[in-house]
C-alpha cells in the first residue's frame, strides 16, 4: 500500500517538474480512524474513517507556493499541481526558500517501533466495552460522583509518505490507541467535572481502562467545595500534565518562524541564560515507541535529540530549512507539514527531572497554589506575558488543603522560569510534550 | 429561498451521486430501523495568501472533500464518514453507521425538518473566485498603511484567506437540501518594537461576503490602522490590577463574554446530560434584568450565520435569555427530540469527518438604554476592556475565562492608562446578574469568531453594546 501511495506522490512531483517548477516535494497521508464513546454505560457515537491528503509544495525558482487535496484522482492531482504552480507565480523570490540539500536527507529509515504489529484489531464491540469498563470504574469509586459526560475509546493507524523531487522516497506507518473518561461528580448542588486518559502506539500498552477511571473520578472528587481565594502574590507549584503546557510555551518562542518575524520574548537570546539552573529540556524523535517519535521530519531530515535548554541557558532553537536559512543557520530537524505547508514542530519535548519528589516540593510551600488545571489563552508569546484561568488546590503548611476555582494566575514566562525553585522526579512521557511537577517561587493569584 | 439545484447538481456531476442514489442508499440500509439517518456530502476548497517582510510569501490552495454517513436510534449515533465519495464507499459508510442501531428497537419514524431555508450569502462574485492580482493588491496595501502608521511598526504580517464549501443534506425521510456557503477574512498583525521592548497587535474582519467588502468605507485601512495602534499602545502599557473589580466592556468582539459565560453552558448536548451548570434551569432568573440575549443564524452576510445547519434545519432567531430569564436552549435534531423540544437550527459540524453538534451561531446581547459615556463615568475605579482575544468555559462547573488584550483602567470616571493583557474569569450562571448598566450601542464583531468544541472549529460571531459589570476578577499582576 505504501508503495502505491509513494507511486502516486513521485507522479505529482514528476508533473509539476514538467509544468515547470524547478524543485517540488510532497507529503501523502493515509490514515483510518475507529472511536466510541459510552455514557453511563450506554454506546453514544461510534465513528469509522477513511482519509488521505496529498500535500504539496512546488518551487519556480525562489518562488513557492502549496497545495493540497484529498481527492487522489488523476484530474483532481492535476488539477492541485496546475493550481500551485501558478500560486507560485504571484509570490515573491525568497533567496532563503528552496528544499534541504539532497545530502542532508535521511538515508536510512530507523525502525523506531511505532507502529502496533500485533496483528488484533478486535470488533467494536470489544472496543466499546474498553470505554464501557473504564467509564464503570470511575462511577463506582464514589456515590458523589452521580453524572458522566462519557469515555471514549479511539485508535487510529496511519501511513506517511513523503517524496521530493530530487529523487527522496521515505515512509513510515504509526498506530495510536487511546482511551479516556470525564466524570461529573456532585455534591450540595455543585457539580465539577475532571478527566483522565491514556494513550499509546501499542494497544498492549494502555494502561488499565479501570485505573484511567479511578484516577478520573479522584481527580473530579477532589474539586469539590471548591472557592475562591483571596489575591495574594504565593509560590505556585504546576501538577506535571500543567507544567507541561510551561513547556510547549517555550518551544514556541524558540521556533523559527516566531524569532525571524521577532514575535518572541526569546528573540536574541540563543547562548544566555532564560531560566534557572535546574532547567533543562530537550526534544527527542527517536525514542522508541514514543508519541512523538518520527524518523524524519517534514522535509526528510533525520530526526534527532536536541538539547534546547540546558541548565538554565537557551542552547538550540527549533528550525526548518527556511527559518534556519533566515537566521543564518542551520534547520535543527524540526520542520513539519501542516495545512498550509512547512511549519515547525517538536518531537517528544521534555523537561528533565530533578530529584525531589512532588511532595517534597509540596511540603516547602507554606501558603500557595497547587495547580491542577487551566483555562483560557491568556500567554502573550511576543512579550511572554502569562495569565490564565486555573483550578487547584490551595497549600497550607506544606499540606494540600482544599480545592480552589475561580482563579487567575499570572506574571512572565521569563520571570516565571528564572524562578523556577523545585523540579521534581516525576517526569512521565505520557503525550507528546511532557514534565515534572515545578514550583514557581511567586506568582501573582487573582482572586476575590 | 436558496438554490437547492447547484448543490444537486454539483455532487451529480462531480461524483455520479444523484438524489436517486441517495434515496435508495437511505432506503435500502437505514429506513425503518432508525430514528433517523442522514447523508452530508462536502466540497471545500480554501486559500490562503500571505504577505510579510512586504512580499507576498505564502501562498496556498487546499481542496477537501467527503461523505459522512448518520445512523440514529435513542441516544446512539452511529457515523461513518469518508474522503472518496463513491457508491461503494457510501454504501460501507452506511453498513457501519447502521451496525450501531441495529440493535435498538426504533419507532421508524422520522422528523422532516420545518421552515424554509434562507438565502443570506448569494454573492454575485464568491471571495474564492475574485482575482488573485486584486488579493495580492489588497495585502500589499495594508502592509504599506500598516508600516506608515508608526515608525515602532516593525513586522507586517497580512493574510487573506477565502473558502467556498458546498454541502448537501439528504435525511432518510426524503428531505435533501443544500447549500453554498462562500466565507473570507482578511487578518492584520503587527509587531511594534521600541527600546528592545516588542508588542503585538492584531485585527481583521470578514463574513460571507464579497472581497470588496474590505475596501468598502475603507476597511483595510481600518484594520491596518488598528493593528499598528494596538501594538504601539501596548508598548507604554502598565501592569494589569489583579483583583475583583467593576468591569466595562467595550461594544462588539467583548460579546465574547456571553459566548463563554452562557452561550456554551446553553447548548442542548450538555443540558440534556444534565452536565451543565445550567441544566434545569428554563424559567428562572440568570442574570440583570437589563440582559436579553439571542443566538440569531439570520443575519445575512454574518460569518456565523448559515441559510439552513448541517441537519439541514433552517437557522433561527433563538431568545436564550429575555430580561434576565433564561428562556431556550440551542439544539441540534438529536437533543432537540430526546429533549422534547424543537430544533433550533443549531446542528453544526466543522466538515463530513465530524457529527453534527449543538453549536452557537451569532450570539449577542440587545442594545438598552445608557448613554456609553455615562457608563464609563459611573465607575470610579474599574478596568475598560476594548478588545479581547479567545476564552473558554468548564460547562461543568460554570467558571469561564476570556483574555483582554486592550484595556484601560477607570479612574474617578475617566480612562486613564492603558494595562498589559490580562485573562478576566467568572461563574457563568452568576456574571450576567451583575450586569448594572446596558449601553444603547449594540455592535456585532468584524467578523472573526471561531468556535472550538469537542475537537471541532466553526465559524462564530458575537455582539454586545457597552455594558458594566460590577465584580469580575482580573488576573493582572498589580496586586
Amino acid at each position: 500500500m505504501t508503495s502505491a501511495l509513494g507511486d502516486v506522490l513521485v507522479s505529482v512531483l514528476e508533473r509539476a517538474t514538467a509544468r515547470g517548477a524547478t524543485a517540488a516535494d510532497g507529503f501523502l497521508i493515509e490514515e483510518r480512524e475507529f472511536s466510541a464513546s459510552v455514557r453511563l454505560g450506554e454506546v453514544e457515537t461510534v465513528t469509522h474513517s477513511q482519509d488521505q491528503r496529498l500535500s504539496l509544495r512546488v518551487f519556480a525558482g525562489r518562488a513557492s507556493a502549496a497545495a493540497s487535496t484529498s481527492d487522489l484522482s488523476p484530474a483532481s492531482l492535476e488539477r492541485v499541481v496546475d493550481e500551485a504552480t501558478r500560486l507560485a507565480r504571484i509570490t515573491a523570490e525568497d533567496p532563503h526558500a528552496g528544499l534541504p540539500e539532497r545530502g542532508e536527507l535521511i538515508d536510512r529509515i530507523p525502525d523506531l517501533d511505532l507502529e502496533d504489529r500485533s496483528g488484533d484489531d478486535p470488533l467494536p464491540e470489544e472496543k466499546i466495552a474498553v470505554a464501557r469498563r473504564a467509564e464503570a470504574a470511575a462511577l463506582a469509586v464514589d456515590p458523589r460522583i452521580e453524572n458522566s459526560e462519557g469515555a471514549e475509546y479511539g485508535d487510529r493507524r496511519a501511513h506517511y509518505v513523503y517524496a521530493t523531487s530530487s529523487g527522496f522516497c521515505g515512509s513510515y506507518a504509526t498506530s495510536s490507541f487511546s482511551v479516556s473518561v470525564s466524570p461529573v461528580a456532585a455534591q450540595n448542588g455543585e457539580m465539577q467535572r475532571d478527566s483522565w486518559y491514556t494513550v499509546a502506539r501499542k494497544r498492549a500498552r494502555l494502561e488499565d481502562p479501570e485505573a484511567v477511571g479511578r484516577t478520573a473520578a479522584a481527580r473530579a472528587l477532589r474539586r469539590l467545595g471548591a472557592r475562591k481565594v483571596k489575591t495574594v502574590e504565593v509560590p505556585v507549584i504546576f501538577d506535571a500534565e500543567n507544567a507541561a503546557s510551561l513547556v510547549r510555551s517555550i518551544a514556541g518562542a524558540i521556533s523559527g518562524p516566531s524569532l525571524y518575524r521577532r514575535a518572541s520574548f526569546l528573540v536574541d537570546r540563543l547562548g544566555t541564560r532564560i531560566a534557572a539552573p535546574s532547567v533543562t529540556i530537550v526534544d527527542d524523535g527517536l525514542l522508541p515507541g514514543a508519541l512523538g517519535s518520527r524518523p524524519f521530519d517534514g522535509e526528510g531530515l533525520p530526526t534527532r535529540r536536541t538539547v534546547l535548554v540546558n541548565e538554565g541557558v537557551l542552547e538550540s532553537y527549533l528550525l526548518d530549512t527556511y527559518s534556519a536559512r533566515k537566521l543564518g543557520g542551520r534547520s535543527t530537524h524540526h520542520a513539519a507539514r501542516d495545512g498550509s505547508g512547512v511549519t515547525v514542530g517538536t518531537t517528544n519535548l521534555m523537561l528533565l527531572p530533578g530529584t525531589a519528589s512532588a511532595a517534597d516540593l509540596i511540603a516547602s510551600v507554606d501558603n500557595g497554589l497547587y495547580v491542577t488545571e487551566l483555562i483560557g489563552f491568556g500567554v502573550n508569546g511576543v512579550t511572554g506575558d502569562y495569565s490564565r484561568g486555573a483550578v487547584g488546590l490551595w497549600i497550607e503548611n506544606g499540606r494540600l488543603s482544599y480545592p480552589v476555582e475561580e482563579v487567575t494566575v499570572a506574571g512572565n514566562l521569563l520571570e516565571m522560569f528564572s524562578a523556577v525553585d523545585g523540579v521534581a522526579d516525576d517526569l512521565v512521557l505520557r503525550d507528546r510534550t511532557a514534565s515534572p511537577t515545578l514550583k514557581i517561587a511567586r506568582m501573582v493569584v487573582a482572586g476575590n | 429561498m436558496t438554490d437547492l439545484t447547484r448543490p444537486q447538481r454539483f455532487f451529480a456531476d462531480r461524483f455520479n451521486v444523484t438524489p436517486g442514489l441517495i434515496d435508495r442508499l437511505l432506503g435500502s440500509s437505514l429506513r425503518g430501523r432508525v430514528e433517523d439517518a442522514d447523508v452530508y456530502l462536502e466540497y471545500r476548497i480554501n486559500e490562503e495568501l500571505v504577505i510579510e517582510e512586504s512580499v507576498i510569501k505564502k501562498a496556498s490552495r487546499h481542496v477537501s472533500q467527503g461523505a459522512g454517513v448518520r445512523a440514529q436510534a435513542g441516544t446512539r449515533t452511529g457515523y461513518a464518514h469518508t474522503d472518496d465519495i463513491s457508491l461503494p464507499n457510501l454504501e460501507e459508510a452506511a453498513r457501519q453507521a447502521r451496525a450501531i442501531a441495529d440493535r435498538s428497537s426504533a419507532s421508524g419514524v422520522m422528523a422532516v425538518p420545518g421552515g424554509t431555508p434562507h438565502d443570506l450569502y448569494t454573492l454575485a462574485e464568491p471571495p474564492i473566485a475574485a482575482n488573485l492580482e486584486r488579493k495580492v493588491d489588497l495585502l500589499k496595501r495594508i502592509d504599506a498603511a500598516a508600516r506608515g502608521a508608526d515608525p515602532r511598526v516593525r513586522q507586517v504580517i497580512a493574510s487573506v484567506t477565502s473558502e467556498d464549501l458546498v454541502v448537501l443534506v439528504a435525511t432518510a425521510s426524503g428531505f435533501t437540501v443544500g447549500d453554498v456557503r462562500p466565507l473570507t477574512r482578511l487578518n492584520v498583525t503587527v509587531i511594534a518594537e521600541e527600546h528592545g521592548k516588542r508588542e503585538v497587535g492584531t485585527y481583521g474582519g470578514g463574513g460571507r461576503v464579497p472581497l470588496d467588502h474590505f475596501l468598502e468605507q475603507d476597511r483595510w485601512r481600518r484594520f491596518a490602522a488598528e493593528a499598528a495602534r494596538q501594538a504601539t499602545l501596548k508598548l507604554s502599557a502598565v501592569d494589569a490590577p489583579a483583583g475583583t473589580m467593576t468591569v466595562v466592556l467595550g461594544p462588539g468582539w467583548p460579546g465574547i463574554l456571553l459566548h463563554e459565560a452562557i452561550g456554551h453552558g446553553l447548548e442542548g448536548d450538555f443540558n440534556r446530560k444534565g452536565v451543565s451548570a445550567f441544566a434545569g434551569r428554563l424559567g428562572q432568573k440568570v442574570a440583570s434584568e437589563l440582559v436579553t440575549v439571542v443566538d440569531d443564524g439570520t443575519l445575512p452576510n454574518r460569518r456565523g450565520s448559515l441559510n439552513v445547519d448541517d441537519e439541514g434545519t433552517p437557522t433561527g432567531r433563538t431568545v436564550l435569555i429575555e430580561r434576565g430569564v433564561l428562556r431556550g436552549y440551542m439544539q441540534d435534531k438529536l437533543n432537540a427530540r430526546l429533549m422534547g423540544m424543537p430544533a433550533t437550527g443549531n446542528g453544526r459540524r466543522e466538515s463530513f469527518a465530524h457529527p453534527p453538534l449543538p453549536r452557537m451561531t451569532n450570539t449577542f446581547m440587545l442594545a438598552g438604554e445608557d448613554d456609553p459615556e455615562d457608563i464609563i463615568r459611573s465607575v470610579d475605579r474599574g478596568l475598560f476592556a476594548v478588545t479581547f482575544g479567545g476564552g473558554q468555559v468548564d460547562i461543568t462547573s460554570g467558571k469561564f475565562v476570556f483574555s483582554a488584550s486592550e484595556a484601560y483602567l477607570i479612574e474617578g470616571g475617566r480612562i486613564t492608562a492603558p494595562v498589559k493583557g490580562a485573562t478576566l474569569i467568572g461563574n457563568g450562571p452568576d456574571a450576567l446578574t451583575r450586569v448594572s448598566r446596558v449601553g444603547s450601542d449594540l455592535q456585532l464583531d468584524e467578523g472573526i469568531g471561531t468556535c472550538g468544541k469537542d475537537g471541532q472549529s466553526v465559524p462564530v460571531g458575537v455582539g454586545l453594546p457597552t455594558i458594566r459589570v460590577d465584580g469580575m476578577t482580573v488576573g493582572g499582576t498589580h496586586v
